[in-house]
């Protein structure tokens, strides 16, 4: 029987995770030198957030799993990530858009979070709203380079927000273990973020000569294991050598 | 007789601190983990030595090596044992780095972070000095750099690359 908090906790570690190994896809492809390091650092913080989260859920658990364990032994239906964080890196411009759409959520959240009654969450907290706040400044700053650059980035950057826009309803939504959680002054309530997300995403967009999506059907069901076939191909690769050659190490 | 264990403790504690201030940070070499503010406790904890030390970044990949570094230091100063603690609170941040700590970043080449850490995360801007001519005509090259504590800037003046120390 899975507590809320291990399962709240969870959610918050395969987000990071998943997002993270997204970014690391990037590493030795980036169109230029310097965003190859960007991508690597910034799936660092992800993974490093992972790491800090991951051991504290086995803790919660009590079964004696680890962050290798939780990271590298469970099928994707156990995974809890945001259904956003799983899709393809597509093109420069995608990876961008997606990097936008969850910083401007996770750098309030972490930030809320901080002040959770939960002193590990709030510390884990703490260092991520530190992250966060670089992501949501370089890639504001890459998605109006994108937006107000030439007819095809504009086109691509366009494309990639109507595309991804479905998949930021999941980012607000509050289920009834995460209801439990919010009354105990431990999860944060993503409602109470939702004006600045919108401010942020609204003031990058029309610096970018985007145009914002309609809100029209959203994307669920990532946060209780029903993803796209997208996580399946991830944790393959994600997974692969731990699933081979249990145990390994170097 | 506990004025006396007490005072004893503290020449320990600082026979102990000595040692683990020779730690140096494995990736920014001229830096000992106290100067960058990564050591944040060296205590008595029953009949070992515990020190405590905070990673910059989340995922910062040198405090593994840290942790091992300064487990040999206090051995090797006498130290049986010695008790390393990961702490994630307070979270780190770059006002922790000492004055020494920051000339000799300077002197290493790399721009100190500059003023408090803390400001608005979307469009801030920064005026960072060139540790090379002192200059303040520099440009931002890369917001990310060769490890996740640093940014790639050039100074206009002298025309050399530098590193800066992000300031979080």
């Amino acid at each position: 029987m899975e507590t809320p908090l291990f399962t709240y906790t969870l959610r918050l570690a395969d987000t990071a995770l998943i997002l993270g190994h997204r970014l690391s896809e990037w590493v030795g492809h980036a169109p230029i030198l310097e965003e190859d390091l960007a991508f690597g650092n910034m799936g660092l913080d992800l993974i490093g957030q992972a790491r800090s989260l991951y051991t504290y859920a086995g803790e919660i658990e009590g079964l004696r799993r680890d962050e290798d364990a939780l990271a590298y032994l469970r099928d994707a239906p156990a995974y809890r990530n945001l259904l956003l964080v799983e899709q393809p890196n597509g093109d420069f411009a995608a990876t961008m858009i997606r990097q936008l759409l969850y910083a401007a959520f996770a750098h309030p959240y972490f930030g809320a979070l901080s002040k959770s009654k939960d002193e590990r969450l709030a510390a884990i907290a703490a260092k991520a709203v530190k992250e966060m706040a670089y992501h949501v400044r370089h890639v504001s700053e890459w998605t109006i380079r994108l937006g107000d650059g030439t007819d095809e980035s504009h086109r691509r950057a366009q494309a990639a927000l109507e595309e991804l826009w479905p998949y930021t309803g999941e980012m607000f939504e509050v289920d009834r273990v995460e209801r439990a959680l919010i009354e105990r002054g431990i999860a944060v309530d993503p409602a109470t973020l939702r004006a600045i997300w919108d401010r942020t995403i609204d003031e990058v967009l029309e610096e970018a000569t985007l145009t914002r999506p309609r809100d029209g059907f959203m994307q669920s069901g990532g946060r209780s294991g029903r993803h796209s076939e997208h996580l399946g191909f991830i944790l393959a690769d994600l997974q692969f050598l731990q699933r081979a050659y249990p145990g390994a190490t170097w | 007789m506990a004025a006396v264990e007490a005072v004893e403790d503290k020449d320990l504690i600082d026979r102990a601190w000595a040692a683990a201030a020779t730690v140096a940070d494995p990736e920014i070499p001229v830096l000992s983990i106290a100067d960058l503010g990564v050591l944040r406790d060296v205590r008595v904890s029953g009949d070992r030595i515990e020190a405590v030390i905070t990673p910059t970044y989340s995922g910062c990949p040198a405090m593994n090596t840290i942790a091992l570094n300064l487990e040999v230091a206090l051995e090797e100063a006498g130290f049986r044992n010695p008790r390393i603690t990961t702490v994630l609170s307070p979270a780190w941040t770059t006002d922790w780095i000492t004055e020494a700590g920051r000339e000799k970043l300077r002197a290493y080449g790399i721009a100190p972070p500059q003023g408090k850490a803390g400001r608005r995360a979307l469009f801030g801007e920064d005026r960072v000095a060139c540790p090379h001519c002192g200059s303040s005509e520099t440009q931002r090259i890369s917001e990310f750099g060769s490890t996740a504590c640093k940014a790639l800037w050039r100074c206009r003046a002298c025309a050399e690359p530098f590193d800066y120390f992000k300031c979080i």
